[in-house]
Formats: C-alpha cells, structure tokens, sequence
C-alpha cells in the first residue's frame, strides 16, 4: 500500500521536477558559456563541490529513480499475477526499499569516493 | 454500435474505451527505461567530470547521444502515460479535460527540446 503510493508520488515528482531539470541540463550543455555556467551555480560550490541545493536534489532524484524502478520491477511481477499472497507481497514491498536505499548509498559512495 | 451481442461489443474495451493499449504500452517502455536508466545512472557515475567540456564530448559520441534521445523519448512517453491515469483518477469533467491537454503539451515541449538539445551537441561535434 505505501509502496504503491509512494511509486505514484515518486513518479508525478520525477515528471514535474526531474524531466525540466534533465531538459535544463541537456539544453543548458548545447548552449553552454553562461547558461550552463548559470545551472551549474545552482548546484554547485565555487570550489566545484555540490552545494546543499545540489546534494539534495540529487541525492533525492537518485532516490527516487531507484525506488521508481525497484517498486517498478515489483508491479511487474505482480502483473503476472504472482506474489499476492499477504507475506510475501509485504516483503517484496519492503524489498524495494531496502533495495533503493542500498543501491542509492552505493551510487553515492562511487561518486564521491572515487572522485 | 456494431451489429454483435453487447458482450462481444465491450469484450476486451474496459472502461476506457481503449482496451489494454494504455497498459501494454505502460509496461513495455517500463521495460524499456529499466535498461535506459541504468546505463544513464552508471554513465552519470563514471563520468569524468560535470563541467561543460566533459559534458560535451561525453554527449558528442553517438554511443551516448542516440541513447540518450531514445531515453528521454521513452521516459518521458512512459511519464505521459501514467500522468494521464493520474489526472484520470482525480480529475473529472472540464478539469480532466483541460489537464490531459497541458500533459501533452508539456510533455512535447520538454522531449523535443531535450532531444533538439542533445542533437545539437552531436552534431556540432567537440566542445568549442
């Protein structure tokens, strides 16, 4: 139940704040000088760094693709009609959280430890 | 109407009057942006760098840029559609209406200039 809601709200979220930003990004590039001197201002430190705007947005954007796609491949199983029975459809839910998290803490140790 | 018996009429048609086309279609560009995002996110990760050169030449390589227009054609077709099941959820009458027309136009908007954008980088070719 709040897995399902939460891949509803992640994914109304993705398509009204993580498409313009990947559109801002992508165009931002085919400009570049100072438009994408602008976009990464916003998200970055003088230094290069992420500012709290960019750890926030990017982390949680991260966050969200990964729970979308984890409670995604869940929805899928469950298309086929498997997987309904209370225990089993309650730890998949749980599944993609802990999945989603662990992965979104990988995807961010890689970044920022290799960098 | 047809001229068949009303449950050969319905069979198949649903509530929406489409039958299971919203839903195949949900499901294959799901499918589909499983694969897209996931070489998106170990891309993005094992980028070089963030700063518009790197950017550049990363997206200046047919290898990244045909995927990359064929990903924000899929996710946001995929979007489109369960944005719509949204509205159709919540949203009844005039509203309804009003909102599906804002979806797609907004949808367009954003895929053809992601797209526009990440064809200019390559076909411009290195960073200037």
């Amino acid at each position: 139940m709040l897995v399902s809601i939460i891949h509803r709200a992640l994914g109304v979220g993705m398509a009204l704040v993580g498409a313009p930003l990947l559109t801002w990004w992508l165009a931002a590039a085919a400009t570049g000088g100072e438009t994408y001197a602008t976009f990464l201002d916003v998200f970055t430190t003088e230094a290069g760094a992420l500012n709290v705007i960019g750890y926030v947005i990017f982390i949680g954007l991260s966050w969200a693709v990964l729970q979308h796609m984890m409670s995604g491949i869940r929805h899928l199983v469950l298309d086929t009609g498997a997987g309904y029975e209370l225990r089993r459809n309650k730890r998949g839910a749980l599944l993609t959280m802990v999945l989603s998290a662990l992965l979104t803490v990988l995807f961010w140790a890689y970044l920022l430890g290799i960098k | 109407m047809g001229t068949g018996t009303s449950i050969g009429r319905v069979r198949g048609l649903g509530a929406a009057k489409e039958g299971t086309h919203h839903w195949w279609r949900q499901r294959l560009t799901a499918g589909l942006n499983i694969a897209l995002m996931s070489w998106l996110l170990l891309s993005l990760a094992r980028l070089s760098g963030y700063d518009l050169a790197s950017v550049r030449l990363w997206i200046g390589s047919p290898w990244v840029a045909i995927p990359l227009a064929l990903l924000v054609a899929n996710v946001f077709y995929h979007f489109r559609l369960g944005l719509q099941v949204v509205i159709e959820d919540y949203q009844h009458d005039e509203t309804r209406v009003v909102l599906m027309v804002l979806l797609n136009v907004y949808t367009v908007v954003l895929a053809a200039t992601a797209i526009f954008s990440v064809l200019r980088i390559a076909f411009t070719g290195a960073p200037r």
